[in-house]
């Protein structure tokens, strides 16, 4: 018995068409709370603080220490937005209603992430310079800071997401999310403060990019899938 | 099954565009006796926390069909309608889709269910349009063009603008119900449909529920409320049939 | 068709557990003995009679705990993740308490790798933790196995906690070898020319060999732990079971 049941139904959106409408979505979210949008920006600053008042308020010292500073400071404070992703849409039912749509579950959880990305990662690219001053990060840093962060934040934001999805069940994800990306980080943050501190000696850039861009091209080919599994598997129980 | 026969029953308003495709065929299966089997269960099994909440359930929905499960509390009637709308794998047994198992057609399951689970699954800040769009994008079975339509039907004219934060709880519920308005999809699995909903607009779902029966579509419920609809209504009792087979 | 889809995972759900209980309870035996065997006699061999390194005189000897423990926790995070997957494609029960048996065992191994390595940093370098590569990868791997875990933990319905778990793993193991290599790419560019731990140009036979008795008796060691606590949690998890109530029963 087959029978054709979609043959006169509205045409179907496309992957792009999902893609944006997903992106809309998100943005509008976001935009009605603001204050989601502004924290980890905030805590990034924060933390930049710390470090003078903790270690040493010394230009030379500081301006050794900030590549690594200003490149950890980005990886918590883009972890402590990953706990956020899913949790509402898991709160009020839209992600149930998500994964029973026959839409392709990946292009909607790259939307996702990627517009997630533009909030968070994106933001602390462009405010970056702001704490390289802070910590007297010599000027020929910055280009290299901005680039790494560029390439860099987004491979963290598509791993932080599987942590996100893999922990979207439980109550107390917070800590626990932190426990399972933490160490997957590692290799971005080396990579990233390696170019920063490349770029202050003004050896070339070139080579760590590259790097960077790979994780980044491995991390956009299968953090989707991941994290689809990671929503299915969390939403199954 | 090139056979093309008119759609006979009168529809008002958005089902008129609603449900223009499939109808035709069941109209005349139906015309002689037959209806299809959308959704078959055999051997269904499953536990919970070291309880077993069901086990070797059997039964059919078929085109046409509204079966309500019932059940205590705790009798397992969510995550029956969890495990058959595909969001749950904590099952052992069958479950096929117009004869096939449901995980080798899952896009095309997908495409023909509607779901409607506990949480409303309407975001707070976003206006019920807004909310709707969504789920059109979502979901092909879905007609974007007749949300305003449908927002009017569950009662929520005048509030197309408002953020759902605003709105009370029965008036979220009715968001995420104006899907049922729009869906174009054979299947609905809905848990509680009508909670915090007010008596008129539960007497407004049960007839939308007979008009989904009426034009060969099946509807899954649980709900508290003693059904009033006068029609193809069947109970599936999930206390009386754990263990046994109908 | 559908049978032919459905009776494996039927089959892999029901059936295996008791199985790989029986054939798990006749090896338990053969291995318990070769770990024994192997690790007493390669422990004698390794701290008595194997020659002392020329350079570091006798504290070399952790290295026969060192090696063998770092090997196994790696070959340990492999198993786990290579059961996670079975768990994930093929729905095996029995895989995902594999993976849930051998993530402490692995964690464990990789504690002991590091405290040796802390032990042995001591008289070789003075102090008692360095930021070597190969010791860094350790600890990250060591919060590999605890992130495994603590998720495990965390997600109280067994079977979501088995598949979530897989997950994690699965994603671990892409990141190891990028890991890895970023460490010690990251170590050079830091320490230029340290001394190795383990990397000896030219080891001779009889350094060599009673190291591999014990990564052997190691590997064996870690087969009969892995089977104990597998038995264990097969017995826990089917407790409800006829034939574990059998089993009980006859006990």
């Amino acid at each position: 018995m087959t029978m054709k049941t979609n043959s006169g139904q509205p045409a179907e959106i496309g992957m792009a068409g999902l893609f944006a409408a997903t992106w809309r979505r998100e943005f509008l979210l976001s935009f009605r709370r603001k204050s989601d949008l502004v924290n980890p920006l905030i805590f990034f600053l924060m933390v930049a603080t710390l470090f003078p008042l903790g270690v040493s308020p010394e230009p030379g010292f500081l301006s050794q220490l900030a590549p690594g500073v200003v490149w950890v400071a980005a990886l918590l404070a883009t972890l402590l937005s990953m706990d956020a992703l899913f949790r509402s849409d898991y709160e009020d039912g839209s992600l149930e209603q998500l994964l029973l749509s026959p839409q392709p579950l990946f292009v909607v959880v790259l939307a996702k992430v990627l517009a997630h990305w533009v909030m968070t990662g994106l933001a602390l690219t462009l405010m970056a310079p702001l704490l390289g001053l802070m910590l007297f990060l010599p000027a020929e840093g910055m280009p290299g800071l901005m680039l790494s962060l560029l390439l860099g934040t987004p491979t963290l934001s598509l791993v932080g997401a599987i942590g996100a999805a893999l922990t979207v069940g439980l109550k107390k994800g917070g800590v626990l999310i932190s426990l399972l990306v933490l160490p997957l980080y590692i290799p971005v943050l080396i990579f990233g403060s390696s170019a920063v501190q490349a770029a202050v000696t003004g050896l070339p850039l070139g080579g760590y990019l590259a790097l960077l861009g790979a994780l980044l091209a491995l991390a956009l080919g299968l953090a989707p899938l991941a994290i689809s599994a990671a929503l299915r598997i969390s939403i199954s129980s | 099954m090139g056979i093309k026969l008119s759609l006979t029953v009168v529809s008002q308003s958005v089902y008129n565009g609603a449900f223009r495709h499939y109808r035709p065929t069941l109209h005349f299966l139906k015309g002689f006796g037959l209806s299809e089997q959308l959704l078959t269960v055999k051997g269904l099994f499953c536990e919970r926390d070291d309880r077993v909440l069901f086990s070797n359930l059997n039964f059919a929905l078929h085109a046409g069909e509204i079966v309500q499960i019932e059940g205590q509390n705790g009798s397992g009637k969510t995550t029956l309608l969890r495990i058959l709308s595909g969001l749950s794998r904590h099952y052992e047994g069958d479950i096929c889709w117009r004869g096939e198992p449901v995980d080798e057609v899952r896009e095309q399951y997908c495409r023909e269910l509607l779901y409607f689970g506990h949480q409303a699954g309407v975001k707070a800040v976003l206006t019920p349009e807004e909310n709707l769009r969504w789920y059109a994008a979502l979901s092909p079975s879905i007609n974007a063009h007749a949300i305003a339509d449908a927002l009017w039907q569950v009662g929520l004219r005048g509030y197309e603008d408002v953020p759902c934060h605003s709105l009370s709880a029965g008036q979220n519920r009715r968001v995420s119900l104006a899907r049922l308005y729009l869906s174009q999809a054979p299947l609905w699995i809905l848990d509680e449909p009508f909670t915090a909903i007010d008596k008129r607009g539960v007497a407004a779902k049960e007839q939308l529920l007979l008009q989904h029966a009426r034009r060969g579509g099946s509807v899954l419920l649980t709900t508290h409320h003693e059904l009033g609809i006068q029609g193809p209504v069947r109970k599936i009792n999930l206390d009386q049939l754990a263990g046994t087979s109908t | 068709m559908a049978e032919k889809k459905w009776m494996p995972r039927w089959f892999y759900q029901l059936a295996s557990p008791r199985w790989c209980y029986q054939i798990t309870g006749s090896l338990l035996p053969w291995f318990t003995g070769a770990a024994l065997l192997l690790l007493i006699g390669g422990t004698i061999w390794s701290l008595a009679f194997a020659p002392a390194d020329y350079q570091q005189g006798n504290s070399f000897r952790i290295i026969y705990l060192h090696v063998p423990s770092a090997i196994l926790a790696q070959s340990a995070y492999m198993l786990m993740a290579v059961a996670g997957a079975i768990g994930l494609i093929w729905k095996m029960k029995v895989a995902d308490m594999v993976l849930k048996s051998a993530a402490p065992i692995g964690a464990s191994m990789a504690v002991l790798a590091l405290a040796t390595g802390a032990i042995w940093g001591k008289p070789t370098w003075g102090s008692w933790w360095v930021w070597d590569a190969r010791l860094t990868s350790m600890l990250i791997l060591l919060f590999l196995y605890l992130g495994v875990m603590a998720l495990n933990s965390a997600i109280e319905n067994e079977s979501t906690a088995a598949q979530a778990s897989a997950v994690l793993a699965l994603v671990g193991l892409v990141n190891i070898p990028i890991i890895k290599y970023s460490v010690e790419w990251w170590n050079t560019l830091h320490q230029p020319a340290t001394f190795k731990l383990t990397e000896k140009p030219a080891m001779p036979a009889e350094m060599w060999l009673p190291l591999l008795v014990m990564v052997i008796g190691f590997y064996c060691f870690f087969a009969v732990s892995l089977m104990l606590r597998l038995r264990n949690e097969i017995i826990w998890r089917e407790r409800r079971t006829g034939w574990v109530r059998e089993l009980l029963k006859k006990q």
